[in-house]
């Protein structure tokens, strides 16, 4: 049965992607011996303080067991203790991850329907409008995304007085990182969008719908959308990504709290259960999605249920 | 009447000649206003990178507490910073090290991507199937996490930040340049010169490689800005170099602190980082376009 296989193919691709990324990054932060140690210490030292450490958190054991430990707990759902909260790493990311993935939605969407809006716009309206649009994906797409922030910040915190400037309560305070983080994303969704549309634009049967007497939007909004709608998925998975990504930066420049704020801090913290957890999150959000989009492409395009 | 709807329908219906523009004909400047203003802000980028005095009046370091937040002046035309320092002396000096820093990571992911990617295209299955799952690695990391290991890994540098980003470009060259070698080392020219008795090395590095090479100097082009704003978010994230160098990421990191009162030293660095990506981008389209042309 071709599909089952297929399934069962793709299971095992993301599973070994998940398990290389999660080994690749355990390597990397083990690789200097006593370094873990050293970051934890910080400015302290006093004898046997480095030999307590590694004592406590089993570093002082051979990498190869430190290594079957980790893939064993894992194996069990246990994702270890964080070295610097001192609290389950599953009850950390835990309480993080609902600020990131409301942002990440709130943007997606944001950048859906902005790239949506210029695509039916201005796709096959003549030089103008396409100049105008391509102008404006081209500068959203080469910006820096806390540029955009602070720009933001300027006019509607600062001067307009219409948001707060940081922080991660109400819904006033996610409207400016969503938009920022939605942003440059939106450039990239709206130029192949476009691009796409008009490409739809020229069929023959687009000719065909004209004929009944379908207006310009409305062909666009019922008809084209759907066929650009393809490449426009494989991008948006793979900015879906990139949104956690953009998280970081994002919480950043507006001090919420997230998943992209525990990365950073538990990177330069050298925490590395936490450290270890996100990437095993963003090796499996990265899996998950090319196969929901191997999924959707089917749905929204009936041509390939056939094969 | 009935003759007029008759000649309306033949005309309708008369296989007209394709316009000038239809056929591709109709006469194009072979470079766009949009294309040459990218290079004369590249040239400039150049300037600034090989001989910053030439084009700023001010030490980019050294600041004057009397003239802190200045807004911009005849003397000081961009203002000045927190320090008292001089914006545009700054913006022109950064451009080196964000030039510097994005296009040897650039020059990495090309390294890396060209080797992999033709060993993936030409060698066995199992070689392939190796080469594309490290790519698939690569790419599962989204890039500023990838990045922040790196750098955390190897320490906070200008060098570091380069390999960070370089290392997350190599999926991207490395996917073109292993489908290009899968098509090349089937082309005729290769068979030929196999029958005509020249080596593996000879055909490789004769044939193989220029072939599979031209489909670098575009995506490395259209790269360069990518990198760059990459490079600006990790030193942003404070990652990269450190201040008080003049770097575009730190010094926009700099006027958050300020953002209330002064607009000028993030809208100065900001507008510079925007602008070389947008130049890179529009060189990198018009070559694309060029061989795309020169292929048909």
């Amino acid at each position: 049965m071709p599909l089952l296989r297929r399934i069962l193919v793709r299971l095992a691709t993301g599973a070994l992607v998940m398990w290389l990324s999660v080994t690749v990054a355990f390597l990397a932060l083990h690789a200097l011996p006593g370094h873990i140690e050293d970051v934890l210490a910080g400015d302290m030292n006093y004898p046997g303080l480095h030999e307590a450490i590694a004592q406590e958190w089993g570093l002082n054991r051979s990498l190869p067991v430190q290594y079957a430990d980790f893939v064993g707990k894992i194996a069990t759902g246990d994702l270890g203790t964080s070295y610097v909260m001192r609290a389950k790493v599953s009850e950390v990311i835990a309480s993080q991850i609902l600020p990131t993935v409301e942002l990440a939605l709130l943007a997606g969407i944001i950048a859906a329907a902005i790239a949506t809006a210029l695509a039916v716009a201005t796709s096959g309206r003549g030089e103008i409008p396409r100049s105008i649009a391509s102008t404006l994906e081209m500068v959203l797409t080469s910006s820096p995304v806390f540029w955009i922030g602070f720009l933001l910040l300027m006019l509607f915190s600062f001067q307009l007085k219409l948001f707060p400037v940081s922080g991660g309560d109400g819904w006033r305070a996610i409207v400016l990182p969503a938009i920022t983080l939605a942003l440059p994303t939106s450039g990239l969704l709206a130029q192949v969008l476009r691009e796409a549309m008009e490409r739809a634009l020229e069929q023959p049967f687009a000719v065909t719908i004209r004929s009944r007497g379908v207006g310009e939007t409305a062909i666009r909004f019922r008809h084209m959308l759907r066929h650009a709608l393809l490449p426009a998925m494989t991008l948006g998975g793979w900015l879906v990504g990139g949104l956690l990504g953009g998280a970081v930066i994002t919480e950043k420049v507006f001090g919420r709290p997230g998943l992209g704020s525990l990365t950073l801090s538990a990177v330069t913290s050298q925490d590395v259960p936490v450290v270890l957890a996100v990437v095993l999150l963003a090796a499996f959000t990265h899996v998950a999605i090319s196969t929901l989009l191997d999924i959707a492409y089917v749905l929204v395009d009936p041509r390939l249920r056939s094969q | 009447m009935s003759d007029v709807q008759h000649g309306l329908t033949v005309d309708a219906l008369a296989p007209t000649r394709p316009t000038a523009t239809q056929r591709g004909l109709r006469w194009r400047p072979p470079l766009s206003a949009a294309v040459i203003a990218a290079l004369a802000f590249v040239v400039l980028l150049c300037i600034a990178v090989a001989a910053p005095q030439s084009i700023s009046f001010y030490d980019p370091l050294r600041g004057n507490f009397l003239q802190s937040l200045q807004p911009p002046s005849a003397a000081h035309w961009f203002g000045t910073d927190r320090l008292g320092r001089d914006v545009l002396s700054r913006v022109v000096y950064g451009a080196r090290y964000s030039l510097l820093i994005g296009v040897s990571a650039m020059l990495i992911s090309v390294a890396g991507g060209v080797v992999l990617g033709v060993f993936a295209g030409l060698r066995n299955r199992f070689v392939d199937e190796a080469i594309s799952r490290v790519f698939d690695v690569l790419s599962a990391f989204p890039s500023v996490l990838l990045a922040l290991l790196v750098v955390v890994f190897l320490g906070a540098s200008m060098v570091n930040v380069a390999i960070a980003i370089g290392l997350s470009g190599i999926p991207k060259f490395g996917r073109v340049v292993r489908a290009r070698a899968r098509l090349v080392r089937e082309a005729d020219y290769v068979t030929h010169a196999f029958i005509y008795g020249r080596t593996r090395a000879s055909v490789f590095v004769r044939h193989l490689l220029p072939n599979v090479l031209t489909a670098v100097p575009v995506i490395a082009t259209l790269d360069i800005g990518t990198a760059i704003l990459a490079v600006s978010a990790l030193s942003f994230l404070g990652l990269g170099p450190q201040p008080p160098t003049p770097e575009w990421g730190v010094m926009l990191a700099e006027s958050r602190d300020v953002l209330r009162v002064a607009w000028w030293p993030s809208v100065f660095p900001g507008l510079a980082l925007t602008a070389t990506v947008i130049a890179f981008t529009l060189i990198g389209r018009a070559l694309q376009a060029h061989f795309e042309r020169r292929a048909r």
